[in-house]
């Protein structure tokens, strides 16, 4: 006997959750507790969400440490690496740039760049040299909410994480964010 | 859309609405780039630009050059003074020669209308055309709707005069496809001997009265008038020409609103504008330069972006 099964069927069931919302604060806080334990002073630090997907994580803990910890002296920019990435003229469809907003020099302050997944490293290779236009900061550190563990092509490692996972190379790890997708959810879906 | 929807850059009349909207909104990435501390991105450090100019030119050539290194492009530049064009080799054969040292790109100013489309047409290589004799000049055109989008919000529905010498001018004639494709309102205004006789065609309206244009009009973009390319007479003299279609402050001043100035330089002072409307706060020329280099490097990083590996 033959059925069919609608497509909208089929990508819920490729796709699993792995973290919900109420899990997805509970690391926030706890990364925000964790920026504060090392950043006591934060007249020193700024933070940089990596655009395009990092800006909502960066904008979260930003307010996290203002409204809970009280914290009011945050510097907060988006860096996007569309022009430093290294797949220029490589792939079919070429990537369109995004807003750079950094309204303050980082030469000695200590930055902390914020992205959602780190898979390959090579976006986060981009932004450390995308950030040298904005001057020479004293010390780079890396918050992500995900880390794809084994799936890295360059020697790079979150000082921060959220949650760590092991996907094979044919899944996609899917962050959405209430600001931007309606819902604060983590998938896991084949690609 | 976030390609082009060409290969080269031969001409505005062959791009559309959205590669003129793609192009502005990289350029704005770009203007953010030029203003940073250190004013360099590294997208085409594995592409060279070939700059040949034929004819004379300082901010169009500095400005392209300006945009290619501020790409990390490798840069070797062409001038025909001094050159072997002089000795009587082809356009053809001194690009063929040029390409064999493996160039990927050519940014070309040349006296004679369409030598860019043919170039483009017998050689291996994204083709920008930086002006071809009194045809097209696209990036100029570009920059100087990029410079209305900044100033006014935007270019559909602005009402803008084109005054001078139109008759010789690529700048006229970009402009006027560039504005119309973005829903603009196009009047020319100039001595009758400089209005080409079938402008109308195009869907611009000429004026001959300056003071009346100045008063339908957003912005005024007042051309030079290009005495090199002209073999007789086209006006009894530069002083009646002055009084009839140059801008001064008095006459700016007694418009009922203020208009924009906008100029693609080089400036002939006391001619087409007086020095006090040149520096007053309604030019926008300097602007128009800084732009000039953020459109260019626009155009470049998209075509630069197509070219196969």
């Amino acid at each position: 006997m033959y059925f069919c099964i609608p497509n909208n069927v089929l990508e819920l069931m490729s796709q699993k959750i792995l973290l919900s919302a109420k899990e997805i604060d509970i690391i926030l806080n706890r990364l925000a507790c964790q920026l504060i334990e090392n950043h006591t002073d934060f007249s020193e630090t700024v933070l940089i969400g990596i655009q395009p997907r990092g800006i909502y994580l960066a904008e979260r803990l930003c307010y996290i440490l203002q409204n809970n910890y009280e914290i009011n002296d945050i510097q907060l920019g988006q860096l996007d690496i569309t022009f430093y990435r290294d797949d220029f003229r490589r792939r079919e469809i070429p990537i369109e740039a995004n807003k750079t907003t950094i309204d303050f020099i980082v030469e000695n302050k200590n930055v902390v760049f914020i992205d959602d997944v780190l898979y390959s490293g090579r976006s986060i290779r981009a932004a450390l040299t995308a950030i040298q236009s904005f001057g020479r900061p004293l010390e780079i550190e890396l918050l992500v909410l995900i880390d794809r563990r084994f799936s890295r092509h360059l020697p790079i490692q979150p000082t921060y994480l959220g949650r760590q996972v092991d996907v094979i190379n044919e899944e996609k790890v899917l962050v959405q964010w209430k600001e931007k997708d309606g819902v604060d959810a983590v998938y896991i879906q084949n690609k | 859309m976030n390609q082009l929807s060409v290969q080269h850059l031969l001409g505005i009349k062959h791009l559309n609405a959205s590669d003129i909207d793609l192009i502005f909104k990289t350029a704005d990435h770009f203007k953010e780039v030029i203003n940073r501390p250190i004013k360099k991105v590294p997208s085409l450090r594995d592409i060279t630009i070939a700059n040949l100019f034929f004819e004379n030119s300082t901010r169009t050539k500095l400005s392209f050059e300006l945009a290619e290194k501020r790409l990390s492009a490798d840069v070797i530049n062409f001038s025909a003074s001094g050159s072997s064009v002089s000795k009587g080799e082809t356009l053809i054969d001194t690009a063929n020669n040029i390409l064999s040292m493996k160039v990927d790109l050519i940014v070309m100013r040349h006296p004679h209308v369409g030598a860019c489309d043919f170039l483009s047409k017998n050689v291996d290589a994204r083709i920008i055309n930086a002006g071809d004799g009194t045809h097209e000049h696209p990036t100029q055109a570009l920059l100087d709707s990029y410079s209305i989008r900044e100033k006014l919000g935007q270019v559909k529905g602005k009402n803008v005069v084109i005054v001078g010498d139109i008759l010789h001018s690529r700048v006229a004639l970009s402009n006027i496809y560039a504005l119309q494709l973005q829903g603009a309102n196009v009047k020319v205004c100039g001595p009758k001997s400089l209005i080409p006789k079938y402008i109308e065609s195009l869907g611009v309206q000429v004026e001959s009265n300056l003071k009346k244009a100045l008063e339908w009009c957003d912005v005024a973009n007042m051309l030079r008038v290009q005495n090199e390319r002209m073999d007789i007479n086209y006006f009894p003299s530069t002083r009646e020409y002055t009084q009839l279609f140059g801008v001064n402050k008095d006459l700016l001043d007694s418009l009922s609103e203020k208009i924009v100035i906008m100029h693609p330089g080089p400036i002939n002072r006391g001619v087409e504008i007086t020095s006090d409307v040149a520096d007053s706060d309604q030019s926008i020329i300097l602007n128009q330069v800084e732009n000039g280099v953020a459109v260019r490097m626009a155009v470049i990083y998209l075509l630069a972006q197509q070219i196969e590996r």
